[in-house]
């Protein structure tokens, strides 16, 4: 039979034009009959389409992991425990070692720790001991004059960046889960070593508080205070230089000035930095007892006397109970405060041996201890992070957006087609067919590739109906100039198609590539953007010219005599 | 049949000049317009970027009774800043748009801190949020206007956008168009030749800076959907040339005697209905995105409208006799060889060896 070739392009047309439909109107369970009334059908839609927060709402967060600041505390802290170990450290005769004091460098991406010594002879039992306590594996050791130098070279900077963003997003990954964001994005975001994590939580509508509980760095630490024991009162002192001049002027590895702020809300709220109330400041012994890494758990907890104020309760895993025990044990009597991100929240006498827990006293709201209490429970985040990005929709603002696009769409459709019909006639059917189809199938692959529908996404769908009628425009031009010609009507059409063929594919793979490099270096709306026209133009490959073309060989065959084309 | 354009005969290229002057000309404005705003003390930027390259904070309000566009500048001033940006919404007349910029301008001219970059997501939305208590309660959480009775306005969106993500949003846009542009002049250099490649680049330039030009002298918002919007005008205007180049290609191949400037301005005018209908429908849906894409559009389907109108223009009066005069200026040695070519019988091939061979000349 001569159109069996015709026959088996139908059967495809139709094959993807039933798979096309499914995958945008049919359901993802069982069908009812209600899935074929109207409701059913939107609701259907509804549920396929994935849409993206610009469009149901929600808000988009880009957080950065201030990961210099964790490679410059990773910098001091070896370098006070180098000089601690240098100092404590014996050589076989039992002298102590020749080491004078220590410093280190933390800026524009240097970091290095210096110890200087008196005696270079005895650089090799002083490397020995330092590394005995400290791990300086991965630093390249120097010794360079007088001193000992430790270096973190670039690429292992970039590694342990990482590795700190790695260990913010698990962090904060169980802070969001206990919070009960619903059905977060959770993820990395740019360069590697960028620090950047990109959060979207479909439905949340004011982040104000998930933006504080994931940004609080909680970072808990027991200190002992410089202060005579009880029963006089712990010293404090009402300035910084006043406290600093207690212990020489400045701050040493041994000796640290903090804050002493009581305050009513320990979620920091940054629009009233103002509302602080002036500090008082102590002095402590660092470094910490034990720090927030040795908890095992933390829990709001109602304060005694009825005020409605809230306090924090927190016990330790073993290893830190008898650290803590061993300390309290020897310090009956003395004052130890317990810091909270570098700043003092209370400060309590020891009146026996404490070994596996303690409190956070404070005038905590019920809120605030809980979100504290959360935050410290799933550990303290490696570095501070800061906000470089909020986008938070509305639901109804998304659905305003949704009724925009949409009636963009159905606008330009309509006027597309009706021109279409005007100009090409019969043929315009043609190209109509084609531009429905494009649609359809352009939604479905955007449902079979998960990919979200976003407003840019929608303008990308516009465009692609543009594209499309450019290229029936060229076809059904060519086919007139050769018809003009006095070529009869199937060599026509045949060489309309075959030399319009050639045009339209080098404008889509233009686009095309423009687009592809939209979506690879775009951000968050482009790439909605150009994965719509992208996946538009392939289906317009499809549709324009083998759907368009099929239909024209339907009449060919259908009327064999064809004189004139109504084009 | 209806037909429009057809047996036309303008002569394309002898009004290049003209042409080219009426560009230049806008190119000169949107200079004089971004030098101009940037230099003059106290006035206007070159360009009114976006929050998203800025940095910044948009809030987007919905008031049950919209004050007035000074009362709520008055509410924000009393709220610590100075000079906010109160855009009403086109189609939603309850709603507005409050743009504040990055907060560190209010610090008195401070060094940019990074606490006080830090401060601009953290709490963009809460100082907009002050000021407009100072109305009413707003709606807050799930509850919308009219689930809560005693609120008078609700904050249905925020942008805020810190200064770093700002200038890393502005790289990467430069970067994405740059990228665009070269990979499109390497696939018309393989496809064509790399003089084609070189008219259709500079109609892409043409377009854009010309785009930008508008952008500049009429102050619209630019923003990262204004970067999508260019890219896809580069891609059209690359698209508009192609065809003209195809047929330019074509007509060469199967016409030796008529010189290389009739047959580009014989190509122009066989194209031109097929160059006017597109570009016209084109813009029919651009013209539907303007008219109902809303406020979050508003930049992007300007930005289409202007870069479409210009391209289908750049095309027909910058791209092809570009082209063709340097082509043919570059290459006067060139024109000897292809007679000799086509003595010998080969296929001409001034514009590309490979792909003239490659098509077959049916007539």
């Amino acid at each position: 039979m001569k159109n069996t070739g015709l026959w088996i392009r139908t059967a495809i047309i139709i094959a993807i034009t039933f798979v096309g439909i499914y995958l945008v109107f049919g359901p993802r369970h069982s069908p009812t009959s209600a899935d074929f009334t109207w409701q059913g059908i939107k609701n259907n839609l509804a549920q396929n389409v994935n849409l993206g927060l610009d469009l149901k709402g929600g808000s988009h967060l880009v957080m950065r992991v201030k990961t210099d600041e964790y490679l410059k505390r990773l910098t001091t802290n070896n370098e006070s425990a180098a000089l601690l170990a240098a100092t404590e450290a014996k050589d076989d005769a039992g002298t102590s070692l020749p080491v004078t004091d220590g410093s280190y460098v933390a800026e524009n991406g240097n970091y290095q720790v210096i110890l200087n010594v008196s005696d270079t002879s005895k650089n090799a039992a002083i490397i020995e001991a330092v590394k005995k306590k400290i791990d300086f594996s991965y630093w390249t050791e120097a010794e360079t004059g007088n001193s000992i130098v430790w270096t973190l070279p670039p690429r292992e900077q970039g590694r342990l960046k990482e590795q700190a963003t790695d260990q913010a997003l698990k962090i904060i990954d169980s802070r969001i889960n206990a919070f009960g964001v619903k059905e977060p994005t959770l993820q990395r975001q740019g360069r590697a070593d960028s620090g950047q994590i990109l959060l979207q939580m479909p439905g949340v509508e004011n982040p104000e508080r998930v933006k504080a509980l994931v940004g609080e760095t909680s970072r808990l630490e027991l200190m002992k205070i410089v202060s005579p024991p009880n029963p006089s009162p712990v010293t404090k002192y009402p300035t910084r230089e006043a406290a600093l001049q207690t212990i020489g002027g400045k701050e040493s590895d041994t000796r640290k000035v903090l804050p002493y702020v009581e305050r009513e809300d320990a979620v920091k709220t940054a629009a009233t930095p103002a509302d602080k109330k002036p500090a008082e400041f102590v002095v402590v012994e660092s470094p910490a007892v034990v720090d927030g890494s040795e908890l095992r758990d933390a829990a709001a907890i109602q304060g005694r006397g009825g005020s409605g104020d809230y306090q924090i309760s927190f016990s330790f895993k073993p290893a830190g109970a008898q650290k803590f025990g061993e300390w309290t044990g020897k310090n009956i009597g003395n004052y130890m405060a317990v810091v909270l991100n570098d700043e003092v929240k209370s400060a309590a006498f020891i009146k026996s041996q404490i070994f596996d827990s303690g409190e956070i006293s404070g005038k905590f709201s019920k809120q605030t201890a809980d979100d504290l209490a959360l935050t410290l429970k799933s550990g303290a985040l490696p570095a501070a992070i800061e906000y470089q990005e909020e986008r938070t929709v509305g639901p109804s603002l998304g659905a305003d957006s949704i009724k925009s696009g949409v009636s963009a769409s159905i606008g330009g459709l309509i006027l597309v087609v009706l021109f279409m019909l005007a100009y090409y006639r019969g043929s315009g059917v043609n190209a109509v067919v084609a531009l429905m189809l494009n649609m359809l199938l352009t939604v479905a692959a955007l449902i079979l590739f998960g990919s979200t529908l976003t407003l840019p996404g929608i303008a990308g769908l516009i465009l692609g109906i543009g594209m499309a009628v450019d290229s029936n425009v060229l076809i059904f031009e060519r086919i007139r100039e050769e018809l003009r010609l006095g070529i009869d009507v199937p060599k026509s059409i045949a060489l309309g198609f075959d030399r319009a063929f050639v045009t339209i594919i080098d404008t889509h793979v233009t686009t095309i590539i423009s687009s592809l490099i939209l979506y690879i270096t775009g951000s968050g709306p482009i790439k909605g953007f150009a994965v719509t026209l992208i996946l538009g133009l392939l289906i317009n490959l499809f549709t324009a010219v083998f759907v368009s073309r099929t239909i024209f060989k339907w009449e060919l065959s259908l009327r064999p005599n064809l004189q004139k084309l109504s084009i | 049949m209806l037909n429009l354009f057809q047996n036309i005969h303008i002569d394309w290229l002898g009004k290049r000049k003209a042409f080219i002057g009426v560009s230049i000309f806008i190119m000169v404005a949107g200079l004089v317009s971004a030098v101009g705003r940037q230099y003059t003390p106290g006035g206007t930027e070159a360009f009114n970027m976006g929050v998203d390259f800025r940095g910044g904070t948009v809030v987007t309000s919905k008031f049950r009774q919209r004050p007035s566009d000074d009362e709520i500048r008055a509410a924000l001033n009393n709220a610590g800043i100075s000079d906010p940006v109160i855009q009403a919404s086109t189609d939603k007349p309850d709603e507005v748009l409050i743009k504040i910029p990055l907060i560190e301008s209010q610090a008195s001219g401070e060094a940019v801190s990074e606490q006080v970059q830090q401060e601009q997501v953290q709490s963009g939305r809460m100082i907009v949020k002050k000021a407009l208590d100072s109305f009413g309660k707003e709606a807050e959480g799930d509850s919308t206007l009219d689930t809560a009775p005693d609120a008078v306005y609700k904050i249905v969106g925020t942008d805020s956008v810190g200064a770093i993500a700002g200038s890393q949003l502005r790289n990467q846009a430069v970067t994405a168009t740059l990228l665009g542009l070269v990979g499109i002049l390497l696939f018309i250099a393989f496809r064509y030749d790399w003089t084609y490649a070189a008219g259709a680049v500079i109609a892409v330039f043409h377009d854009v800076l010309m785009t930008l030009a508008f952008f500049s002298v009429f102050q619209w918002e630019v923003n990262l959907t204004v970067i999508a919007a260019v890219l896809t005008i580069v891609g059209f205007s690359v698209n508009d040339s192609i065809v003209i180049f195809d047929r330019i290609r074509e007509n060469m191949a199967t016409n030796r005697t008529d010189s290389i400037f009739t047959i580009t301005n014989d190509s122009i005018n066989q194209t031109l209905s097929r160059t006017v209908i597109t570009s016209g429908l084109v813009l029919l849906s651009v013209l539907a995105l303007v008219l109902f894409g809303g406020e979050v559009l508003r930049s992007f389907s300007l930005a289409l409208l202007v870069g479409f109108t210009l391209g289908a223009y750049s095309t027909i009066a910058i791209a092809s006799p570009i082209a063709i005069w340097w082509q043919d200026k570059l290459g006067a040695a060139k024109v000897k060889d292809i007679q000799i070519a086509s003595q010998s019988g080969e296929k001409m091939a001034s514009a590309s060896r490979r792909s003239v061979t490659r098509r077959p000349v049916t007539r």
